[in-house]
Parts: structure tokens; sequence; C-alpha cells
């Protein structure tokens, strides 16, 4: 499979804040490929740089095999991308900023395909109404409708979900699961809702303080072995300390009120449950998170408990 | 570039804002126009009162002297408007958050950049274009033609009216110069903030320096004067400036100091060329945040 982004040691600094520290990664043809970590870890930083507007400080970035900052114009014409919240132009029709727009992708649309861009992401009703009327949901998919005007490869979408009311993201997901699918389209998605990359992606990379934690599919990542156990119980202190003493120490990751969460495969958990009852614990719900967000936060929440428990 | 040029354009003139200095201009003009029309014999009769033995035969308060009284009073306030756009072409779509759609685009920042420029200059010319129709045009039908009457601190020119069209046409095109350089000083200015007022504050707030220092006979500002683009903005006047003969009389076609105004308008170009060329330099490395 060929890659179409390939990213080779990116850094971007401003003085002493490494916002991207040396990041690689690729994104195969075909991939729907998810792009997480919290807010500030750099994920808008490193989708700005892929579209030439941030240069980076260190690091090379290839696109569909060519050079990004020595074949700029041929590479950014094969991508479409909504970065971040899709501002327009509040002052212009729907139609007026879908044909402004694509005529700069260097493309000569007819009314026809235009009308049928607008109605592929239900605007048609409201193709004549000027933006500064839309919903930030209407704004949303107009923006994705300027991303695929030009019939790009790929599609970059920068936190597409962001302010969308459930039926605005379950249509974001079915359109990106449907350029991916029945248009072959490559997709990068960025997100910090991990259950959305968690339904569309294949692919996924998580980022955290400018770093890559991990890269790899979904499938792979998605390892019973990684279940986090949360373990509510009436007294957390004593049960703590009676963890601490046993064989399941090195399981525990954090404590949060009457929580204490550790990390182990799912087959585990019968055992755990067991000691916890004869130990005397007053367990009140033992709950196993087996899922790619628990996944991404037992990385996220290991590096806290690290930080915490070496202070 | 011709279809960044088309769009930019397109963009302008969408902008409900683009006509508040349309409007504006309209309305002074239009002031000043019905002001000399109710009582404008009680203005020149002022303007004359200072002048002895001066026989007037004609009419002095015709279309040419209005338009040249307009451009005084006008000339100088036209580059608020005219920063009104140019300090928002590159900040206000860093505000609107269009920017970096922009840039994620298949074309190369400089073209981006010159084609905003371009269309920022165009929407200068068509302000003079409407001012001139306004001030000249409309005076003309309203006042009729005559022998163009300058009052300078000490003498009065004379100019006949068959001298004074194309005087008026050069101002115009010197005003186009003039204006253009405030244009791309906003224009300039435009590149480091994310909202346009900025700019707008920051270009007017140079003008009126640059315009004190000009009018200032201090020693220690005399060496930098030449160099201000503000010293240069009115060269205008120097169109209507005509030599006379050993016997007082107007000598047709003539321009006391054409060198001088040629100077002016080439400071003023060399001042246009640096602000462009400075905000390509700095917009082809700048990093997108907004």
């Amino acid at each position: 499979m060929s890659a179409i982004i390939k990213v080779s040691n990116l850094s971007k600094h401003y003085r002493e804040v490494k916002a991207v520290n040396d990041i690689s990664f690729t994104v195969n043809a075909g991939d729907v490929y998810g792009f997480l970590g919290q807010n500030g870890a750099g994920k808008s930083t490193t989708i700005r740089m892929l579209l030439t507007l941030i240069e980076p400080t260190a690091g090379t970035i290839e696109l569909f095999g060519r050079n990004l900052f020595t074949q700029r114009k041929e590479i950014l014409r094969q991508i479409g991308a909504v970065i971040e919240k899709p501002d327009l132009y509040k002052y212009l029709t729907a139609y007026e900023n879908l044909s402004l727009f694509a005529r700069m992708s260097g493309v000569s649309v007819t009314e026809k395909k235009l009308n049928d861009q607008l109605a592929q992401v239900g605007l048609t009703d409201r193709a004549h109404s000027k933006v500064r009327t839309y919903s930030q949901g209407m704004k949303q998919r107009l923006g994705i409708a300027i991303a695929l005007i030009h019939n790009p490869q790929l599609i970059i979408l920068d936190e597409p979900t962001n302010g969308l009311d459930p039926q605005g993201i379950a249509d974001i997901r079915n359109l990106i699961l449907h350029l991916s699918r029945h248009e072959g389209k490559t997709v990068v998605v960025s997100s910090h809702l991990l259950h959305e990359i968690e339904l569309i992606a294949n692919r996924m990379l998580i980022i955290d303080k400018g770093q890559k934690i991990i890269e790899g599919s979904v499938a792979e990542l998605f390892d019973p072995a990684q279940t986090l156990v949360h373990v509510e119980v009436s007294n957390p202190h004593e049960v703590l300390l009676w963890l601490q003493a046993s064989n399941w120490s090195s399981y525990i990751r954090d404590q949060q009120n009457n929580t204490i969460l550790l990390q182990m495969n799912r087959k585990q958990v019968p055992a755990l449950t067991t000691d916890l009852v004869n130990a005397g614990a007053g367990i009140m719900a033992i709950q196993p998170q087996n899922s790619l967000e628990s996944y991404f936060l037992s990385l996220t929440t290991e590096n806290r408990h690290v930080d915490t428990f070496t202070n | 570039m011709w279809t960044l040029l088309q769009i930019e354009l397109f963009k302008i003139f969408k902008r409900p804002r683009t006509y508040i200095a349309f409007v504006a201009i309209t309305a002074i003009v239009v002031l000043i126009q019905l002001a000399l029309y109710l009582d404008g014999k009680t203005y020149v009769g002022f303007m004359l009162q200072s002048i002895e033995r001066f026989n007037v035969e004609g009419k002095i308060l015709n279309g040419y002297f209005v338009c040249y009284f307009i451009l005084q009073t006008l000339l100088i306030h036209v580059p608020l408007l005219i920063a009104l756009v140019g300090g928002d072409m590159i900040a206000g779509e860093a505000n609107m958050g269009t920017l970096r759609l922009l840039i994620s685009k298949p074309i190369s920042r400089s073209s981006l950049l010159i084609s905003k420029f371009l269309a920022s200059t165009v929407y200068t010319l068509l302000l003079l274009v409407w001012m001139a129709i306004l001030s000249l045009l409309v005076s003309l039908l309203i006042f009729g033609k005559g022998d163009l009457m300058v009052f300078q601190s000490q003498v009065i020119i004379q100019i006949p009216q068959s001298d004074v069209f194309w005087r008026y046409l050069a101002a115009f095109g010197f005003a186009a110069i003039a204006m253009t350089t405030v244009a791309a000083l906003s224009f300039f200015l435009s590149l480091f903030a994310e909202n346009s007022i900025g700019p707008i504050v920051a270009a007017m707030s140079i003008v009126i320096v640059c315009t004190i220092l000009t009018t200032m006979d201090l020693p220690l500002f005399l060496s930098m004067k030449p160099y201000l683009f503000t010293s240069h903005m009115l060269g205008w006047k120097g169109f209507f400036d005509i030599r006379a003969t050993d016997a007082n009389s107007a000598i047709p076609g003539s321009i006391q100091n054409l060198p001088a105004i040629l100077r002016s308008a080439f400071i003023l170009i060399l001042h246009i060329i640096f602000f462009v060329t400075a905000a390509v330099v700095i917009f082809r490395k700048k990093d997108v945040l907004s």
C-alpha cells in the first residue's frame, strides 16, 4: 500500500515551547487515519504544517511521494481540508463561498457541480442564504463541501465534529465513512473525541505534549490486555493500602476520590473481584473499560500517574 | 493572478463596509456643494477682501473652483477611508479565520498577497474616480465653467478655463499614487494583526505623525522631511501652480515646477514598492496561527 503522507522527525518549536517534537508517522492510501490527542497536544500544529500554514523547525513532510515544501502547489491541489472551525465569508452565501474556493483550488466547476456538492452536505435549501445566518453545524457542512469540491485524494479534517449536535456528529461520521469506502479517499481526522475516532478510523496516532505516544492500527491498539478497571469502593484508602501490599500492586494506575484505577488483562477481572471481596473491600462498582478511549486514557493517565507517584 | 484578483475584488465589493467610504465621500462633497451653492459668494468675498485693487471679471464660483475647494478639504481625510480597506485585507482574513483556508489552497503566498494589494489599489482608484465624478463633473454641471482662481498665501493664480481640465486629470492621477501609498502602508501593517482595527489605527497614526513632522519647520526635522511620504502627498497642488510671463499673465499648459512633482511621485512610488515588497517577504515566511 502506497504512503500518501510520510512525516519524518517533524518538530515545531516556539522559543522554549516544543509544540511538536520529533514526530514521525505514515498514512497509507485509503486509510481513515485518526489523529488523537487532548487539546494543546500538538494535533493542529502538525496539521497546519501538513497544509503549509506553519513552517517546521525541523523534519520533512512528503505527500504523494513529493516534498511538500518544494512542490507545494501540486500537492495542495490534491488536498481538501477543514482546519479547526470552518470560518468562511459570512457576508457571502454558501454558493458564493463554494464557488470562490473552487476557483482558488484551480478547478472550473459548473453550476451543477456546485449544487450537487451542496446537496451532498444537505445545504440545497439554504444555498443562497448568507453564511452569517448559518448554525455551527451548517457551517461545518459547508466547510466540508469546500474541502471536497475539487475532488481531492486526501482529506484533512481538524476536529470536524466540534460544536455539532449528535445528529451533526453522526452525519459527519457517515460522510467520512462514505468517502473512504465508496470514493476511495484517504482521510486524516484529528479529534479529542476518541469515541468518534474509534468508530471511523482504521489507523491512528496518539500525540501528547507534542510527542508521538503510539501509532498503529486500531485493531492492534484495541488490546484486551490494556483493559482499565475502575473499582469504586466505600473505603478507598484501606483498599488502596491493601492493593499496594498485594500481588495487584503493579496494576494500580491511579486513584480519584472513591475510585481506584487498575490496568490488566480483561481475564483477570474476576480474580481481582474475588480478592477484593475476600479482603473486605466495600465494593460499589467494578467497571472494566475495553475501548480505544480507555486505552487513550490509560496512556495519558499513566503519564500523570508516573508524575504523581514520583513526586 | 487574474482569477485571484477577480476573487479579491468580488469579496471587497460584496462587503457592506466597502461602501462606507463611497457614502462618506458622497455626503461630504454634496454638503460642500450645497453650502457653496447657497452661500458661496460670501466665501469668495471673504477670500478677496484681503487683496487690494483686484478687479474680477467673470464667474469665480464655478465648477473648477468648487472642485479645487473640495480636493483641498477632502484629500487630507481620504487616507482614513483608504486605510479602512487596506488595513483589513490580511488582518480581516485572519480575524474571520479564512486566512488559513486561503493559505491551504494551491496558490503561492506571493500571488495571494499581490492580488490582494492590487485589489485594494483598484478600490483606491475607484474611490478617487467616484470623488472625481462628484467633485469635478457634478460641480461643473451645477456651477458651470469658468477660469480657476487659486488662492495662495500672497498671490492669486488665475488659470484660463481652457487650461484647467487636464490639470484636474493630472491631479487625480497624482492623488491616486498618494492614496495608493497609504493603501500600501495599511496593507503592510495588516500583516501583523489579527483584527483590522489595529492596522487602520496604526496607519492613520503614522500618517498623522508624519504630517505633523512635515508641517513643523524645526531644524531637527528638516533633514528627514524629503523622505517622509507625507511631504509629497499634496504634490497634486503643483499642477495648479502655473508659470507666468514677465507681464504677469499665465502661460497656458505650463507648470511652475514639474521636476518637483515628478520627484514627489517617484518618492511615493518608492514607498509603495518598499511596503509591498516587505509585505511579500514577511508573508512568505509567516506562520499562520489565526
